[in-house]
């Protein structure tokens, strides 16, 4: 694939800076935005075929169109960067290299959605790229691309208010619905739905949560046209996307490629194969809370949400996790539970204590003192919190332990005799 | 206990936001960056300044891992020993600093100046291992960058 021009995160030098977004043609596509009707932003946008890029691969288009119209409550876009799903550090570089993109996007979105302010939503742990994007939005003001001035700019009547709203370090507030609760500054337990954000989201008003991935690829759907993106990658998940390929390779990093790209392609590629040429034991194909797939079930898998489902997983955040021949599954899973342990927001049952159960029952198996069945007892236990809570966290933390130990059982059989 | 330019940045936040409650967070890390960690104090503090309950705050402060309620080192060095990480040598990483200063997760030197935590993932996997010291990321580590980090922080006190 080394014909692909990367057009997320190009390679313009210092594209971070506002004059070098503007000239490479930036804050041009909020104005042509502008010069049509808000429902033909939304409908080519639908045309595009974009997917979300935060985890669950939803039309973009069609979430948008949920948004009502009335104008009776003010509407509220949040854009979520709390990126925080393991495996996954894709967001960081378009705070870091393209914010403009990203806000530009926000624009975009904002009038299409009729909203009057966006939030954008990054995990405090972040704190320099929370600077770099508050610089990048206070840029974008002084220009009068944002807020009351913008008015006057594109000679429009609309106009909307875009903050930074900075995390304070929980995995659960990637949740849509628990990011919202982040930002009215009550403790963040995911919400029940329906009601849905974009009936009752943001202090009780209409919202629409959209990854900063996902609203990075707006403008350059509206530059270029739907029929452009929809003929990148993946047929029924279109579009470039930001890989982020960590573990045992030689070449980690985020790469901007097509959807639908051959797993085994990427790490042997892209990413520079296994050190020592080890065979791969498992790759987990979308951050940690993806169902686990083994090395000998990889051939012909495409990276895209269609492909992915088919053999059993998903694309989640696109962050590809791999591990040699030579890695502890034991200790893998140990590490991931002790993560949803940790980050179980304690709300629900199942998961605030099945979590402690699981995580247990594998300090029993890595002190030598398990037996099979105790494997038998994590799936069950598993299956227990799996569609059993508020929120999909619930799955998160059920789906890496269950899917193993249905994929790999004759690993974690022969790792008990440790 | 807030300057006058703080209190403008306290007024700034504010603005973001139809509710007071919102601007809590905010605060908060400002009340940390300022005074290291979260009394009880601070908390009757900022929910004054805010007019918002106290519990409230309360409630935002126990939830999330980056505010403390007790004193921590003066460099906080947050080790990521999730999957991405321990592929990649995160068990080096805090051994090195258990040979280096003598502590490992949860404990602080005795000169309260370095204190170690396990962190979660902080989407730093295609540099791993790494670990953040305050707000500052340290990629790709090695047992040579990891003594002469310490060495530095140290030379600095």
């Amino acid at each position: 694939m080394s014909e692909y021009q990367p057009v997320i995160l190009p390679d313009i030098p210092d594209l971070d800076r506002i004059d070098v977004y503007e000239q490479h043609g930036g804050y041009q596509h909020i104005r042509k935005s502008l010069g049509m009707a808000p429902d033909d932003v939304i409908g080519i946008v639908k045309e595009s075929g974009l997917r979300g890029r935060g985890g669950a691969a939803f039309p973009t288009g069609l979430k948008w169109s949920f948004m009502p119209t009335d104008g009776e409550k003010p509407n509220y876009l949040c854009v979520n960067g709390d990126e925080s799903e393991p495996g996954s550090f894709k967001d960081r570089q378009i705070f870091e290299f393209n914010p403009h993109l990203m806000i530009e996007g926000i624009l975009i979105a904002g009038y299409a959605l009729r909203i009057k302010a966006a939030y954008i939503y990054i995990r405090g742990e972040y704190e320099k790229w929370v600077q770099m994007v508050e610089k990048a939005v206070a840029d974008a003001y002084a220009k009068g691309y944002v807020g009351e001035k913008m008015k006057e700019t594109f000679g429009t009547d609309f106009s909307c208010e875009i903050y930074v709203h900075r995390g304070a370090g929980a995995y659960i507030c990637g949740e849509e619905s628990s990011l919202m609760n982040s930002i009215e500054g009550i403790r963040p337990y995911p919400r029940v739905k329906p009601p849905f954000p974009a009936q009752v989201g943001l202090w009780g008003c209409p919202t629409t949560i959209n990854n900063v991935e996902t609203i990075a690829n707006v403008p350059l759907i509206i530059e270029r046209g739907a029929d452009w993106y929809k003929n990148i990658g993946a047929e029924k998940h279109p579009g470039p996307i930001l890989y982020g390929i960590s573990g045992h390779v030689n070449k980690p990093g985020v790469y901007e490629l097509p959807t639908g790209m051959l797993l085994t392609e990427l790490i042997h590629d892209v990413a520079g194969g296994v050190p020592g040429d080890k065979k791969i034991k498992m790759v987990i194909p979308g951050g940690s809370s993806m169902p686990p797939l083994r090395g000998d079930q990889l051939e012909g898998v495409r990276m895209d949400a269609e492909s992915l489902k088919e053999i059993g997983s998903a694309i989640g955040t696109a962050g590809i996790m791999v591990m040699d021949e030579d890695t502890d599954l034991t200790r893998i899973l140990t590490r991931i539970t002790h993560f949803y342990k940790v980050e179980s927001c304690g709300q629900c049952t199942p998961c605030r204590e099945g979590t402690g159960w699981m995580l247990k029952v594998f300090h029993r198996l890595l002190d030598g003192e398990g037996e099979p069945k105790d494997l038998d007892l994590l799936h069950s236990v598993a299956k227990n919190i799996e569609g059993n809570t508020v929120c999909a966290l619930g799955d998160a933390a059920a789906w890496p332990v269950k899917f193993t130990i249905e994929r790999f059982r004759d690993e974690l059989e022969a790792e008990l005799s440790r | 206990m807030f300057s006058e330019e703080e209190l403008k940045q306290v007024e700034e936040l504010k603005s973001h936001y139809p509710t007071n409650l919102s601007a809590v967070m905010g605060v908060l890390h400002m009340y940390q960056d300022k005074y290291g960690h979260i009394s009880d104090e601070g908390i009757t503090y900022v929910a004054n300044l805010l007019e918002v309950p106290e519990e409230n705050v309360l409630g935002v402060v126990t939830f999330y891992e980056m505010y403390h309620q007790h004193k921590t080192g003066k460099y906080k060095l947050q080790v990521c020993t999730n999957v991405s990480c321990m592929l990649r040598g995160s068990d080096m990483v805090l051994q090195t600093i258990k040979d280096k200063i003598g502590i490992g997760i949860g404990e602080m030197t005795d000169d309260g100046l370095f204190s170690v935590h396990e962190a979660e993932c902080l989407g730093s996997c295609g540099t791993a291992p790494m670990m953040s010291v305050n707000k500052d990321y340290h990629e790709n580590l090695t047992p040579e960058t990891i003594n002469e980090l310490i060495d530095a922080l140290k030379a600095k006190g």
